[in-house]
């Protein structure tokens, strides 16, 4: 089901009543979500356009089975909402809620140890499985289903790569907006681990910002662990120190934070950064076309064995061609080709080492 | 949200914190007499909310009253680093012999705060991290907050004298509790200092509230001082807008945050300058666009303007009313280039077009239209 979301998932909108629970319920719903259930606590046995609205997230998981949450509520009243979600042990919990005082997350993620619930956000536009699942605040109509993972720390950035990526026909498997405060429930590194994993997803796309060193943490699991191919972008890069840039986790405090210091340290993984959003898609397009052709000479060179594995290869293959089609050599600075070209060599070891 | 120094100083002795007495002063008269009860020598320290101010020449112990009188003068005058000084605490100088640092922030990383305490105070605690990170003891807090063992383990790395410890632990206890009941992103004393009869004081506070926790300290919120902030950011804040000045020629008006900060790195990359950031945020309401462009053409330096939208949940023909009906107020002469994409692109096109405006909707085309535009009018 990609990551996350996806066809199975059986969503219930906490705050549904509100002004911005009801419009997105709507819109979830509207996109194919199944919507099964609201709370609003004394609400209970009302309805919104036929989804039933109760007093309790218990109740609504006894008689719906939602396995996925997503909070609308208010800023002060977020955290309570995530512990009811979580003490109802939903596993997917989403909170899209802007504003969330720093110490009511200190205490979620405390909270959250040890627990089976995923938090994602907050202040974040959720998750979209494109054709399938949309949770969250997202235009829908700018994705398409496909095989590029992408995850953000912003919202209207985020809509903005997916909407080259989708004009330049490379559709996603998942788009996830992680969130712009200093502590969230799923960071670059859960994302990324997940993408892995996940036979729907052939390349990664990793929006950054400033603040924080969430982007580092990132890149080291790179290095060591992602096989497929990761471009990033950072934004901030031009941010004066000390100064909050409008989430309240860009900021850049006592010189560390900076975009330099994490393009630096992701080029320093092998993976390309964008230096400007719209060079996205052609990165992309590049690291999928070499990777198909390093699996294609692979297959030839390496027999039977390679053979077991042609299926995934199969598809890098065709998606790299497809992806082939839109400018790609043309736009993709040579630098990051010639690098790229050493990463591959290293990630083929590192590929090689774990098995 | 940064306090000065003396509001810094307040929340840490209504917390239990020994701090020297002080006076802020707004001229020099109302200083006189406060130095004047507090006998010489005294310390005049300009309260900005900006870092350096002692490398700028804004804390300075003086003598006498002939020096203070021209001393006060002096630093009420002063401008820091674009921050002018409108107050001056005036305090007892003291005699010291030993500075430490104490501070707690937030730990991103382990999602938890993190106190430091080190030896080496009265100087950046970045240099000390750089250049000796071993004389810095870092510990985190947890849900149960500071115990008072760990407190006191920190009081051990500073001194070795008990009667001192026992003090120096009262602080670092101290300071745990204020950061967590008072909703701190930082709280910070340095330096921290030991006087030559054992007594240990916090001689200066850096605290900064968590923007998103004001709802719940009224008092706090109370302490904003909108006379140290940049009008435009003040004006921003209650208009509901995220705004941050810039040193560019171009304004810009964005919906959200990582495409507004995406935004103005795109301007520097073709050549260009940002005057601001500004997120208009998610919503669709045109009195936010209205604000905006308020803000935007009082601003000296703007020489034109780019909106860049990208329509989800806001919709492109509100923000073309918005833009649309502030013209119509305040009728500015600025050229403006548009970029319009996603949610009710038709629409909002039409409207502008109505009024012989056109809409862009490709990024760095609309950018480097700006930076021409901006390049003619200047």
């Amino acid at each position: 089901m990609s990551i996350f979301v996806g066809r199975d998932s059986r969503v219930l909108v906490q705050g549904i009543t509100g002004r911005d629970g009801s419009f997105h319920a709507r819109g979830m719903k509207e996109y194919g979500t199944k919507v099964v259930a609201g709370v609003t606590p004394g609400k209970g046995g009302t309805s919104l356009d036929g989804i039933p609205v109760f007093d309790s997230v218990d109740e609504a998981v006894a008689r719906t089975k939602a396995n996925v949450s997503v909070i609308y509520v208010p800023a002060p009243l977020a955290q309570d909402a995530v512990y009811e979600a979580v003490d109802a042990e939903i596993p997917l919990v989403v909170c899209i809620t802007e504003g969330v005082p720093v110490r009511d997350m200190i205490e979620i993620a405390a909270y959250l140890h040890g627990k089976s619930t995923r938090l994602i956000g907050p202040n974040c536009p959720g998750l979209i499985t494109p054709g399938e699942c949309k949770v969250g605040i997202m235009p829908g109509f700018i994705h398409a289903p496909g095989r590029i993972g992408l995850v953000s720390r912003s919202g209207t950035l985020t809509y903005e790569v997916v909407w080259q990526l989708t004009r330049a026909k490379m559709g996603q498997s998942t788009c996830i907006g992680i969130g712009g405060d200093p502590i969230v429930g799923t960071r670059f590194v859960d994302a990324l681990a997940q993408f892995e994993a996940d036979e729907r997803t052939d390349a990664i796309v990793l929006i950054g910002e400033i603040g924080g060193t969430d982007e580092e943490d990132a890149a080291a699991l790179i290095e060591e662990h992602i096989t497929k191919p990761v471009v990033a972008f950072i934004a901030g890069q031009t941010a004066p120190a000390g100064k909050r840039m409008g989430h309240a986790g860009a900021i850049v405090s006592g010189g560390a934070g900076t975009a330099a210091e994490k393009i630096a340290r992701f080029e320093r993984a092998g993976v390309p950064v964008a230096k400007v959003p719209s060079e996205i898609p052609a990165l992309v397009a590049n690291a999928l076309a070499r990777r198909a052709k390093k699996a294609g000479l692979k297959v030839v060179m390496g027999g039977r064995a390679a053979a077991a594995k042609h299926g995934a290869k199969k598809r890098a293959a065709k998606a790299g061609k497809k992806a082939t089609k839109p400018t790609v050599r043309k736009s993709a600075p040579k630098k990051a080709a010639s690098k790229k070209k050493s990463v591959f060599k290293k990630k083929a070891g590192a590929k090689k080492g774990r098995r | 949200m940064n306090l000065h120094e003396y509001q810094g100083k307040d929340v840490f002795r209504a917390g239990g914190i020994p701090v020297p007495p002080g006076e802020v002063a707004r001229t020099v008269e109302e200083a006189e007499t406060f130095a004047a009860r507090l006998g010489f020598p005294v310390v005049i320290k300009a309260q900005v909310l900006i870092g350096g101010r002692g490398k700028a020449g804004g804390v300075k112990v003086v003598k006498n009253g002939q020096e203070f009188t021209r001393e006060a003068g002096r630093i009420l005058g002063m401008d820091i680093r674009g921050h002018a000084v409108r107050k001056i605490l005036i305090t007892p100088a003291m005699e010291i012999e030993k500075e430490f640092y104490a501070g707690i922030v937030l730990d991103r990383k382990y999602e938890t705060p993190l106190l430091m305490v080190s030896p080496a105070g009265g100087v950046d605690i970045e240099d000390v991290a750089r250049q000796t990170p071993e004389k810095i003891l870092r510990l985190h807090l947890d849900g149960r907050g500071l115990p008072v063992y760990r407190a006191r383990a920190a009081a051990r790395f500073l001194d070795p004298r008990p009667k001192v410890q026992k003090q120096l632990a009262n602080v670092i206890s101290r300071l745990a509790d204020i950061y967590y009941s008072q909703d701190c992103s930082l709280a910070e004393i340095n330096p921290l200092v030991v006087t030559p009869s054992g007594e240990v004081w916090a001689l200066d506070a850096k605290v900064v509230i968590d923007d998103n926790a004001l709802d719940r300290h009224a008092d706090l919120a109370d302490m904003r001082d909108l006379g140290a902030e940049d009008p435009g950011e003040v004006e921003a804040r209650e208009r509901g807008l995220s705004y941050v000045r810039l040193d560019g020629s171009i304004g810009c008006v964005v919906n959200g945050a990582g495409l507004a900060m995406a935004t103005m790195d795109l301007i520097q990359f073709h050549g260009g300058k940002p005057a601001n950031f500004l997120d208009i945020g998610g919503s669709s309401n045109p009195d936010k666009v209205t604000a905006a462009m308020n803000i935007l053409t009082r601003d000296q330096r703007v020489r034109a303007v780019l909106f860049n939208i990208f329509g989800g949940i806001t919709r492109c023909d509100d923000v073309a009313r918005g833009l649309l009906a502030a013209l119509d107020r305040i009728g500015t002469k600025l050229p403006i280039v548009i970029r319009l994409t996603g949610t009710n692109e038709k629409e909002a096109r039409e409207l502008l077009s109505a009024r012989g405006m056109t809409a862009l909707s490709d990024m760095d085309e609309a950018v480097r239209s700006v930076i021409a535009r901006a390049a003619e009018a200047a």
